[in-house]
């Protein structure tokens, strides 16, 4: 029975080490998958530098990227596979005696390759719609359950800004992004119909591109820069007026983060483990004084110093290693609970219960060692005489 | 031959603050193989101390102790560790048993320091338990026995390592008049068997059952005298008034 009290600090601090690197661990891997569900090669070009006013340019507030810069890095830069510009407005769009307000946004046909999004029904536009800025236009499936609802809206006619569009696609599901927004809420169009027909402007909002590997995304990244440095006339020493953000920039920054959470997480329960080693040193020091009667007809009858000490270590270590498996035990079935009823994405991982495992295990060494020592110095005669 | 123990000016003084006691003040002593020596004396006359340093449990600060030829006074904690286990059987006044084991399990408790499989540690200590009397009682817990039956297990542990002395520290202490003479008895014949037994005891009763008396005064042996006609447990025993399951018969 006090071996169960003792162990419950090991069980519950291994528990909560695996609990919540867990948690820790799942939610990484959640963003990870967000992130990489963007696009996994995807740089994004803004006009204005990073070190003025930042790179979330409102309509027409920057505009020193050309549509023109976008064809040249599709035609000059060997390690960029697809290039698209985007140009991008909000409309209320009517379908019927439905309507909704959403993003409209313009690209050139390469959007579903750098986006990797492929469509649930229809076809996307080609470069013909964007030559002759046809009213055509594809939505995201938000857009649809809305505007559609129940239906196949293929063929079917939308208004945006009055204007009729003809749906010729639409784009299947991606859910929310790593950053709270509902992607399926939108609408894509040729970025000349945009410019020309809904929104009256001849600008570009930035550029988005997609790499051929992953591996060459900082290549990209300097033939992008130089080929605009040249088009833009930008010598040596100036600052340059556009900005460059890699998905990789993105995802590190994210990943640092969520690093840094089950670091935390890892932290605190690690603490609660310590708490565990505590309370088993305790114990260990309580049932040391106990049995020292016991101690001194050991050490009377023969046993060493060290026979005494490993007797005592070896019991300290198949305590806190008990506790362990049942803490690692403990700990799988709260995850899952905890996963199952707070719908957090938890992963737990093979190295996390092997080092949960080891750590009791040294924690049971550690902290055993103390009493252990005590009882192999005591003095065979006091402790015979002890009541 | 030489003596299988020899004490030469044992010296032992405590630091107890700034006060030094002086347990013992230079003791001379041997015994030979196979006799029965009981130690006397009141307490605080150095017995105890005497009886520690036999045992190796404890060094003296000047003089040398001598065990089979051996000096073990220049002994470390290990070295002396290793005598206990091999050389010395203790018996104790409270039996000092393991409380939450078996009878056999306690018998096979110095076997555990040296290193032996448990196939033969188990027959050792069954051999004891035969010795004292008590075979058939190995797998019984301490509490499920008698006094006199518990102490009979110390001896058999005491016996297991087929020692070179029996150390007994007031083993008849806590029993009562006619189990106090059964473990004397038993004493008898192992000592007839051969085996060499000190016992410290402060009534003259029972050191009369030994063959030889020292009596220690202040840190000094007073008295050491052979006794003449030992009394004889088993003729005690048929002397004693009849207890009252035999009455009944």
């Amino acid at each position: 029975m006090r071996s169960s009290l003792t162990m419950l600090g090991i069980i519950i601090g291994v528990a909560a080490v695996i609990a919540m690197v867990g948690i820790g661990e799942g939610a990484k891997r959640m963003v990870n998958a967000q992130i990489a569900s963007l696009g996994e090669n995807l740089l994004n070009i803004f006009p204005g530098s990073q070190f003025s006013g930042g790179f979330r340019a409102g309509a027409g507030t920057v505009t020193t990227l050309k549509e023109e810069d976008a064809q040249a890095i599709k035609g000059n830069c060997p390690t960029i596979q697809r290039v698209s510009p985007v140009v991008r407005t909000g409309a209320q769009m009517v379908a019927g005696n439905l309507n909704w307000g959403t993003s409209v946004e313009g690209y050139s046909p390469d959007f579903i390759y750098i986006r990797s999004w492929p469509l649930s029904s229809g076809t996307f536009f080609t470069e013909q719609d964007v030559k002759g800025a046809t009213k055509v236009c594809v939505l995201g499936k938000t857009v649809v359950d809305n505007l559609f609802p129940g239906q196949d809206p293929v063929g079917e006619i939308v208004r945006i800004k009055k204007l009729p569009f003809r749906v010729i696609g639409v784009l299947s599901a991606k859910g929310q992004n790593a950053f709270g927004r509902d992607q399926d809420d939108i609408v894509v169009v040729p970025y000349t119909t945009l410019q020309k027909k809904i929104a009256g402007v001849t600008y570009i909002n930035y550029i988005i591109a997609s790499a051929v590997d992953r591996s060459q995304i900082d290549l990209a990244t300097r033939q992008i820069t130089d080929l605009l440095h040249q088009r833009h006339r930008i010598l040596p020493g100036q600052d340059d007026d556009f900005t460059i953000r890699s998905q990789l920039d993105i995802a590190t920054a994210a990943s640092s983060t969520s690093n840094i959470m089950s670091v935390l997480l890892g932290v605190i329960a690690s603490v609660s483990l310590l708490v565990g080693g505590i309370g088993i040193m305790n114990i260990m020091l309580v049932s040391v004084t106990e049995r020292t009667r016991e101690i001194g007809i050991r050490i009377a009858v023969g046993a060493k110093g060290r026979d005494i000490l490993i007797q005592f270590l070896v019991e300290s270590i198949v305590l806190s290693l008990m506790g362990g498996i049942s803490g690692i035990f403990l700990g799988i079935v709260s995850s899952k609970l905890i996963s199952a009823i707070l719908h957090w994405p938890i992963f737990t991982s093979a190295p996390a219960v092997a080092l949960s495992f080891f750590f009791a295990g040294f924690v049971g060494v550690f902290f055993g060692f103390y009493p252990a020592r005590k009882a192999s110095r005591l003095d065979p005669i006091e402790a015979l005489r002890y009541e | 031959m030489s003596p299988l123990l020899a004490a030469e000016h044992l010296i032992k003084i405590y630091q107890l603050g700034d006060y030094e006691i002086h347990a013992l003040r230079g003791i001379n002593f041997s015994i030979e193989k196979g006799e029965f020596v009981a130690v006397m004396g009141p307490s605080g006359s150095g017995k105890t101390t005497f009886m520690n340093i036999l045992g190796c449990l404890d060094r003296p600060t000047k003089g040398r102790y001598l065990l089979e030829g051996n000096d073990i006074s220049a002994l470390d904690r290990n070295g002396l560790a290793r005598i206990r286990s091999q050389k010395i059987g203790f018996v104790f006044q409270s039996f000092n048993l393991l409380a939450r084991t078996t009878a056999l399990e306690n018998v096979e408790l110095p076997l555990l320091y040296n290193s032996n499989s448990p196939k033969e540690k188990v027959k050792r200590a069954q051999e004891a338990l035969d010795r004292v009397g008590l075979a058939e009682r190995g797998s019984s817990y301490p509490n499920q026995l008698s006094g006199g039956q518990q102490q009979r297990v110390a001896i058999a542990r005491a016996l297991v390592n087929d020692p070179a002395i029996i150390l007994a520290d007031e083993p008849t202490g806590n029993l009562d008049t006619r189990t106090s003479i059964e473990v004397l008895e038993l004493f008898q014949s192992l000592n007839e068997n051969g085996i060499t037994i000190i016992l410290i005891t402060h009534e003259q009763d029972i050191a009369a059952y030994a063959k030889r008396n020292i009596t220690f005064r202040d840190g000094r042996i007073v008295k050491d005298e052979i006794v003449s006609v030992p009394k004889k447990a088993k003729a005690e025993l048929l002397a004693l008034p009849p207890t009252e399951e035999e009455e009944e018969i």
